[in-house]
């Protein structure tokens, strides 16, 4: 059986991801260390501690994401979030740089490391250096690969691969994405906030809300449209093939559908993204793919809600899973 | 503590515009003086959700139910909050959506991104203010039905039994449904 890995920002979404039948919860801590950085989320050391004893209570495992990219100048801020982690009991510590990997392998032999979706690792040989080199025992792979592509390269890795299977979409390659840096000079990478909202606005008019990021128009939603998140990957432009969305559809990823391929392709975990969501969305996501899961292994068919009203721009899509290109 | 898969599934009910109608003469002063004790009892119990708002304690709120003919002006480091017929200028942020919207996010019932992307929640202003405030309440996990029967005394239990029994016609009751959004 897959394991299922859920997302938490708060304690008490911790609790409702416990709840509703999650495996593994993964959080962050409530600063830069972590790639959801966002007012009023996340973790205090005291919640951390408080959060794994609640889980491991209740059978559950608690990895950590310290999944940013640590400034030159202020590596100690990140290498501190590891001993932190790694003192409160976290099961794994999910990351991305190369030095600090190299940091909690040299200081905490014996910790479990996984390796951040913020590192890109595509491919058996960027795989294969992560798990020789620091011990790696699990890849979260980037959402840029085909089914196919993903068998083929957990035949081939030295570690356990897990992959999205629900939630927000990044088309770009991630951590290494720059378009909301430029919008706004802080990084996803760095400072943990894609479309930081404190550079976001959104204007009502009468032809419908205007979302802006950075002082960049980057769409006009009309009065009833379905609305995305403000990021430029999911922005609506003109150019001289005319308007549209360039990058990619505000679309949820929604790979339901694929579980039992994805078995088949050996994955380990499946991941849910959203610590930036409400309980309400942790506690409903995660129940529907635990009944798929339970389905998938009893061989029945699942009886199960659609996760529609949660997508993004209210529509889901296979992503990569099911490369086409237009 | 109150259950997030229990909400209703699918749109929440509306106000029907002819009782919004009649409710326009009300006084606001008996309400305003309920829902400030209400905010007073909130923050004595939860220190944890302010410490999450932060700097963001600071700003002041309007909130306006769209089916309502008043709206509230809520400032958390205080705590004050005031009932008003029209929001006014010189806010940090608005916030706009039914009243069971608002109640349901309140109790974290329903997913505020899931409202914006379905266009059912408005927000203007200082976004980084607002998320921070729906971070606090959704951690909070309140119970409006406890909230308010706690200002009823001896009377508590009755009254949050009437209070469930009207959130249930408005939100849902535990166990109604799995998900809403």
């Amino acid at each position: 059986m897959m394991e299922l890995i859920c997302p938490a920002g708060t304690p008490a979404a911790l609790k409702s991801a416990i709840d509703a039948g999650a495996d593994a919860i993964y959080c962050g801590f409530n600063d830069e260390t972590n790639a959801r950085n966002f007012p009023g989320l996340n973790f205090s050391r005291d919640e951390l501690r408080k959060g794994i004893a609640l889980a491991h209570a209740r059978g559950a495992k608690i990895l950590v994401a310290i999944n940013t990219f640590p400034r030159a100048s202020a590596v100690e801020i990140w290498q501190r979030a590891v001993d932190d982690a790694v003192s409160a009991g976290a099961d794994a510590l999910i990351l991305a740089d190369i030095g600090l990997m190299d940091y909690a392998a040299r200081r905490h032999p014996n910790q479990r490391l996984h390796v951040s979706v913020q590192a890109a690792a595509a491919n058996p040989d960027a795989i294969a250096f992560y798990a020789e080199t620091f011990g790696a025992r699990r890849v979260v792979l980037p959402r840029v690969l085909s089914v196919p592509e993903i068998a083929e390269i957990t035949r081939e890795s030295a570690c356990e691969t897990e992959v999205f299977v629900f939630g927000g979409l990044c088309v770009m390659a991630e951590g290494r994405c720059s378009l909301s840096s430029y919008a706004t000079g802080k990084s996803p990478n760095m400072q943990g906030v894609c479309s930081p909202p404190s550079h976001v606005a959104y204007e009502q008019t009468t032809e419908g809300t205007t979302s802006r990021l950075g002082g960049f128009t980057i769409n006009r939603f009309g009065a009833s449209e379905p609305a995305g998140y403000p990021t430029l990957c999911k922005g609506r432009f003109s150019t001289a093939q005319g308007a549209g969305y360039i990058f990619e559809d505000p679309v949820s990823l929604d790979a339901t559908t694929l579980l039992k391929g994805l078995r088949d392709a050996g994955v380990t975990a499946l991941k849910i993204e959203g610590r930036q969501r409400g309980r309400a969305y942790v506690e409903s996501v995660v129940r529907h793919f635990r009944h798929a899961l339970a389905a998938l292994g009893s061989g029945s068919e699942a009886d199960i809600a659609s996760l529609k009203p949660f997508t993004e721009g209210q529509a889901s899509t296979l992503g990569a899973y099911r490369k086409t290109w237009r | 503590m109150n259950d997030p898969s229990a909400a209703s599934p699918g749109p929440l009910p509306t106000i029907p515009p002819l009782l919004a109608f009649a409710m326009r003469p009300l006084p606001l002063l008996p309400l305003q003086l309920v829902l400030a004790a209400v905010l007073q009892r909130i923050h004595r119990h939860n220190p944890a959700m302010f410490d999450r708002l932060g700097d963001h304690a600071r700003a002041r709120f309007g909130i306006k139910p769209t089916d309502l003919p008043f709206a509230f002006v809520v400032e958390a480091r205080s705590p004050r909050l005031s009932v008003v017929r029209d929001l006014p200028r010189g806010l940090d942020a608005r916030i706009s959506a039914s009243l069971a919207n608002l109640l349901a996010l309140l109790e974290g019932r329903v997913d505020g991104d899931a409202l914006m992307f379905s266009r059912e929640l408005v927000v203007e202003g200082d976004v980084e203010a607002v998320l921070a405030l729906r971070n606090a309440i959704d951690d909070a996990q309140l119970d409006l039905a406890t909230e308010l029967s706690a200002l009823f005394g001896p009377l508590g239990a009755p009254a949050k039994r009437a209070f469930e029994a009207a959130r249930g016609r408005v939100i849902g009751s535990p166990g109604q449904g799995e998900q809403l959004r």
